[in-house]
């Protein structure tokens, strides 16, 4: 078998953490991954370490360390902003000889995956896309065991690089809950040189537009619509507006451009973890399910009294969403009204 | 303009698609002795997102002519369904079949299909889509980018092509935003799921397609691999078990009625639980 860069016996038992940022400010997955990987640590004895990488990157060290950073690894240059993947993916590649961390993580986002599939290559070691959980087996040496779903009828994989070393692995946003940040706490910042030069750089940022999504994995409430809805998300829209949340969809809807696709909800999609969610005209594929299997509380409505979904749902109403919802609409403009 | 049909060196545009033959997702089973995927229940199509791949590059083949290239790691049995891409304008499939690739992981996987775009002569771009139904990760197309040393832009809805400069932009869309990015060829795009409407075949097509010298299929010796690099020997990962989703034990209460009954113990539940 092929050799990744450095093995297990020279790596060092800590976490690393991809430090993503947008507007001066730590992105949330990045927050919620410092978060695990600390309590990780701290049953481990392991260390934490977040990797910075930017221009004026400075004021964010703070918040690592509130999160939970040991050591912030700092590598400040104009030609990290914004990301590019070269050149973040040359320096993360040249810290990671230099730290050799056991782990490293990142945030599955479109910058995180693009970086975390480059790197792993380049350091010719495993990679654990999406993972809904990580474990830390201490008797083999400290093996991350990554969980990933996407295998059907509820069934999960472990997944384990046992000779490979950093272990990669990609985690979606809102997978893992925020840690209640320490302000004040404060630990190493230990800066990376840069020698990075524009012609080595091919990518050219044109244009950049950035703007605040739909951030479904943030929203209270989530109202799902599936196929039995047969598209009329206005109806959804209108219920979620009165309860102060969001509208999700199944797969099909979005396949048939009833909605967009950020709004996903499910393996491929986005993973929620609303207090209540509501799921309309949904059969309950698993690939669907886990993008709602942390909601507080789960209703669910369906014509067929058999649709698996029921068995995912506290409350389960067997019945035509499209009459249910409009009465429901109803009741809470009443129940408004009497407020 | 730049002649029709030739890139900048003087030879025929050739964009390559890498397309992967998936069981539909909601009939794969896993199989309890080697732990890995078992597809033989499940009936397949074309993963999804490659037919945008391919679409985007047939529209770049329609204005700029040149040749498209169907690239595939897989058993035989994908021939029939890659077959379609030729039928919709594509002009020959290369399947990497070897038993030695089985188990790969996205390393593997990576390493597999760079060796096979390296075989195929000079390239200007790669088109993936953006994930795979069945792994879902879109982690291949920067991987295959670092193998073969190609500049990529992922997640893109459009692409432009300046055959003077032999630069390819492309859109890349991210939450609730978007990049211009400007790369050089050869590159590697991804291409966002849903971005375009991906042709009918042509059935006049399909006699031509259906040829046996449509296909060429290389093995691990015809690629010349380093074989400590492909398959389950070149998978840093392994499936160490399996185990039960942890699910949140749910009340599973039945609520009956006319909507309008329910509706009322709905929106009392939501007080509740909202508060």
């Amino acid at each position: 078998m092929a050799a990744s860069l450095y093995g297990p016996e020279e790596a060092q038992s800590a976490f690393w953490i991809y430090l993503e940022h947008e507007q001066r400010a730590l992105e949330r997955v990045s927050l919620e991954l410092l978060s695990k990987a600390r309590a990780l640590a701290d049953a481990a004895g392991w260390r934490v370490a977040g990797l910075l990488l930017g221009h004026r990157v400075e004021p964010m060290v703070e918040d690592a360390f509130a999160w939970g950073a040991d050591e912030v690894w700092v590598a400040d240059h104009p030609l990290l902003e914004p990301f590019t993947v070269e050149a973040h993916t040359a320096i993360a590649f040249q810290a990671i000889l230099r730290g050799r961390p056991s782990v490293f993580l990142c945030g599955a986002t479109p910058n995180g995956r693009d970086l975390a599939g480059r790197l792993a290559v380049r350091l010719r070691t495993g990679l654990t896309a999406d993972c809904t959980d990580l474990r830390l087996d201490l008797e083999k040496g400290g093996v991350l065991i990554g969980e990933v779903t996407g295998f059907g009828g509820g069934i999960v994989a472990l997944i384990t690089m046992p000779n490979h070393r950093p272990q990669m692995a990609t985690v979606r946003p809102g997978v893992f809950p925020l840690a209640t940040p320490q302000r004040g706490r404060t630990g190493v910042v230990i800066p990376l040189e840069v020698d990075l030069h524009p012609e080595a750089l091919r990518t050219r940022v044109v244009e950049r537009v950035v703007g605040r999504g739909v951030d479904l994995t943030q929203a209270p409430v989530l109202v799902v619509g599936g196929r039995g809805i047969h598209g009329r998300f206005d109806l959804l829209q209108e219920l979620a507006s009165l309860l102060g949340g969001e509208v999700g969809a199944t797969r099909p809807p979005v396949d048939e451009g009833w909605i967009d696709r950020e709004r996903q909800v499910g393996q491929t999609g986005v993973v929620c973890r609303p207090k209540v969610a509501l799921v309309c005209g949904a059969s309950g594929a698993f690939q669907f399910v886990v993008g709602i299997q942390n909601a507080g509380t789960v209703i669910a409505i369906n014509t067929d009294p058999e649709a698996p979904i029921f068995e995912f749902a506290d409350y389960g109403v067997v019945g035509d969403a499209l009459q249910v919802i409009p009465a429901l609409i109803e009741a809470l403009r009443a129940e408004r009204v009497m407020a | 303009m730049w002649p029709t049909g030739m890139s900048p060196d003087g030879r025929e545009w050739h964009f390559v698609v890498c397309m992967k033959v998936v069981p539909k997702p909601e009939e794969v089973r896993v199989d309890p002795e080697t732990r890995r995927l078992d597809r033989a229940g499940a009936r397949s199509e074309i993963n999804p997102p490659d037919m945008n791949a391919l679409e985007m590059a047939l529209q770049l083949k329609d204005r700029f002519g040149g040749r498209v290239s169907i690239l595939s790691m897989g058993p035989p049995f994908f021939e029939p369904y890659l077959r379609v891409g030729l039928a919709m304008g594509a002009d020959h499939i290369y399947l990497l079949s070897d038993r030695k690739f089985g188990g790969a992981d996205t390393l593997a996987t990576t390493y597999t299909l760079a060796r096979g775009i390296q075989k195929l002569g000079p390239v200007d771009l790669v088109f993936c889509g953006e994930e795979s139904s069945d792994g879902a990760t879109g982690q291949v197309p920067p991987g295959l980018a670092e193998w073969l040393d190609f500049s990529q832009i992922t997640l893109v809805t459009r692409v432009e092509l300046d055959p003077m400069r032999r630069v390819v932009r492309g859109r890349r869309e991210r939450p609730g935003g978007y990049e211009i990015l400007e790369v050089p060829l050869p590159a590697v795009i991804s291409v966002k799921t849903g971005c375009n409407e991906p042709r009918f075949m042509d059935y006049r097509l399909k006699p031509w397609a259906f040829a046996p010298e449509r296909v060429t299929v290389w093995s691990a010796s015809d690629l010349e691999v380093d074989e400590t690099f492909v398959g389950t020997a070149g998978s840093p990962t392994q499936v160490s078990g399996l185990a039960q989703a942890p699910s949140r034990e749910r009340k599973r209460i039945r609520l009956e009625g006319t909507p309008e009954e329910i509706a009322r113990v709905l929106a009392e539940r939501l007080r509740e639980l909202l508060r």
